[in-house]
């Protein structure tokens, strides 16, 4: 579904990443963890347009997607939650939802779709008329991806989700993500809580500066001695 | 019936009005600190006057020429800006308003610093009724419209728009090209009233006039910009019937201002969010006041 190959990508004369590899199956939840300042955002930013790489490609169900612009991609189908959320402070949560929506051509089917999303995320429904900006972290975390599946996408990218959460919530955030990918979405997930991600996708990769270092099924790489070492806090 | 007094001041309200309006869509609509609108006033002026004056256009024609031509420079001056936040924009866009007033004095065709005179009076108070009416209603139809929802998403968070499909370039230019258009209608009808325009009648602190209505006013509402527009025209006049206070008013008008932003930063319209969300004039009152506390995204 999505194949990055051979991406390179610059801050000015700074490099942030060095030949990324990186390949996301149909029906998958991937990973990719690493420390802070790693690449992971760039990554991501990369995939969605937000930046441009100098040099490799991305490639979207096998058309090149290098060089669109981000409105583009989000039309071919790849939605993205940003890093700390980014909902719309000052509208509502249906106005954040109506907006996740603002590519889409059937509007019928919208009014549906928000109803699609109060399913999904429970603790938001019959609050659509309350201020996004005044949603606790959480919430604010749950708008953001219900805002960007309003765009129906085939390929959810979500910057880091725990960022900033309690533990009981990010618990029952990743419990929504897993839901959401058995929905049927396919799901590239960045992450520091590398134990929760790692337990959460299929497969993983996982990045240092501005390289992937370590690839494989998230089972091999949960047992890997470097990861658990590392990412882990063990041995 | 009104004395002309009252016409000049009702029909300058309606000016203010078009001008506090269309600078509203700029900032308070999608957020982009513009603060060099008297730019396009300017050149909405000057282009109308000047096809009246040399080649006859009749007065509706003028109007949209002018509107034209500051529309183009809307969409000139919006397009290398557009990367440009926060307090960059601004000083951008009043540099360009510099510009603007400096070429305007050393032209020859615009008369340099004495000015253009004789200018056919056009404006009246019912064609300035209608401009407001059509301004008002146009712009309504675009903050209402899928382009109004582009801008404020852009304005609420530029990043989280553009992860949402949303061509922030291409709204942003549209926006700056529609407050352009409005600009150099105000410019048109001023011209055509007052028959007399100098570079110097647009130049910074006409631009600062704008943006206090908009902020006095509320940003972000259509009401919020008429009534910035009404008050901020006719405060210093009334001011002028302090009889020996009289030499204060400008004092006065600046402490209303100031005392306005620390009372009701939001404006007269316009809700306060919560506690912790600081707006736009509050950030643009502590920035001006050398508190700093904005951060570099305006
Ligand atoms: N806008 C930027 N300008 C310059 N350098 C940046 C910018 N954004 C990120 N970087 C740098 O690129 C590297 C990767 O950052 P990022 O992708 O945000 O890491 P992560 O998401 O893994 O924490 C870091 O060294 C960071 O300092
Ligand atoms: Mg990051």
């Amino acid at each position: 579904m999505l194949k990055v190959e051979g991406v390179s990508t610059f801050y000015g004369n700074i490099q942030a990443l060095r030949q990324i590899q990186i390949k996301v199956k149909p029906g998958e939840i991937v990973t990719l963890i690493g420390a802070n300042g790693v690449g992971k955002t760039t990554t991501l930013k990369t995939i969605s347009g937000l930046i441009r790489a100098s040099e490799g490609r991305v490639l979207f169900n096998g058309q090149d997607i290098t060089a669109e612009p981000p409105h583009k991609i989000v039309e071919m189908g790849i939605s993205q939650v940003p890093e700390g959320r980014c909902v719309f402070p000052r509208l509502s949560l249906r106005e954040n939802l109506e907006m996740g929506a603002f590519i889409r051509q059937d509007k019928e089917t919208i009014a549906q779709d928000v109803e699609q999303v109060f399913e999904t995320f429970p603790q938001l429904k019959g609050r659509d008329r309350q201020l996004a900006g005044t949603l606790s972290g959480g919430e604010q975390q749950m708008l953001a991806m219900g805002r960007a599946l309003m765009s129906k996408p085939k390929l959810l990218l979500l910057d880091e989700p725990s960022m900033g959460l309690a533990p009981m919530i990010v618990v029952e955030i990743f419990k929504i993500i897993e839901e959401i990918n058995r929905q049927g979405t396919t799901i590239l997930l960045v992450e520091q809580n590398a134990q929760l991600a790692l337990k959460t996708a299929h497969r993983g990769y996982v990045m240092e500066t501005g390289q992937v270092v370590l690839q494989g099924a998230t089972d091999t790489l949960l047992n890997n001695d470097q990861v658990r070492r590392a990412y882990l806090g063990e041995g | 019936m009104l004395s002309p007094y009252y016409i000049q001041l009702v029909i300058l309200v309606g000016i203010n009005t078009i001008m506090a309006s269309s600078l509203n869509l700029i900032i308070g609509y999608t957020g982009q600190l513009s603060i060099g609108h008297a730019a396009f006033m300017s050149i909405g002026a000057y282009a109308s006057a000047l096809v009246t004056v040399h080649f006859n256009f009749p007065f509706i024609a003028s109007l949209l020429f002018g509107a034209l031509v500051a529309t183009l420079f809307g969409l000139l001056i919006g397009a290398p800006t557009l990367k440009l936040k926060g307090d960059y924009l601004a000083i951008a866009t009043l540099g360009f308003c510099e510009i603007v007033r400096i070429v305007f004095l050393n032209l020859d065709i615009t008369g340099g610093s004495v000015g253009l005179r004789g200018i056919p009076k056009k404006t009246t108070l019912l064609t300035v009724v209608v401009a407001v009416l059509i301004t008002i209603f146009v712009l309504n139809r675009i903050i209402n419209s899928r382009i109004g929802r582009a801008l404020i998403a852009i304005r609420e968070d530029e990043t989280a728009a553009e992860s949402m499909g949303i061509n922030t370039t291409y709204y942003k230019v549209i926006c700056f090209g529609v407050g352009a258009f409005f600009g150099g209608l105000g410019g048109g009808l001023f011209a055509h009233f007052f028959r007399f325009i100098q570079p110097n009648s647009f130049g910074f602190m006409c631009s600062i006039e704008h943006l206090c209505m908009v902020v006095l006013g509320g940003m972000g509402s259509m009401w919020g910009a008429f009534i910035g527009a009404t008050a901020i025209t006719a405060i210093p006049e009334l001011l002028r019937f302090l009889g020996d206070f009289a030499d204060y008013r400008m004092v006065i008008y600046g402490a209303i201002l100031v005392i306005m932003m620390r009372v009701r930063p939001q404006g007269i319209i316009g809700q306060r969010l919560s506690a912790d969300q600081v707006s736009i004039g509050e950030k643009l009152f502590n920035r001006w006041a050398g508190m700093g506390t904005g951060g570099k995204r305006g």
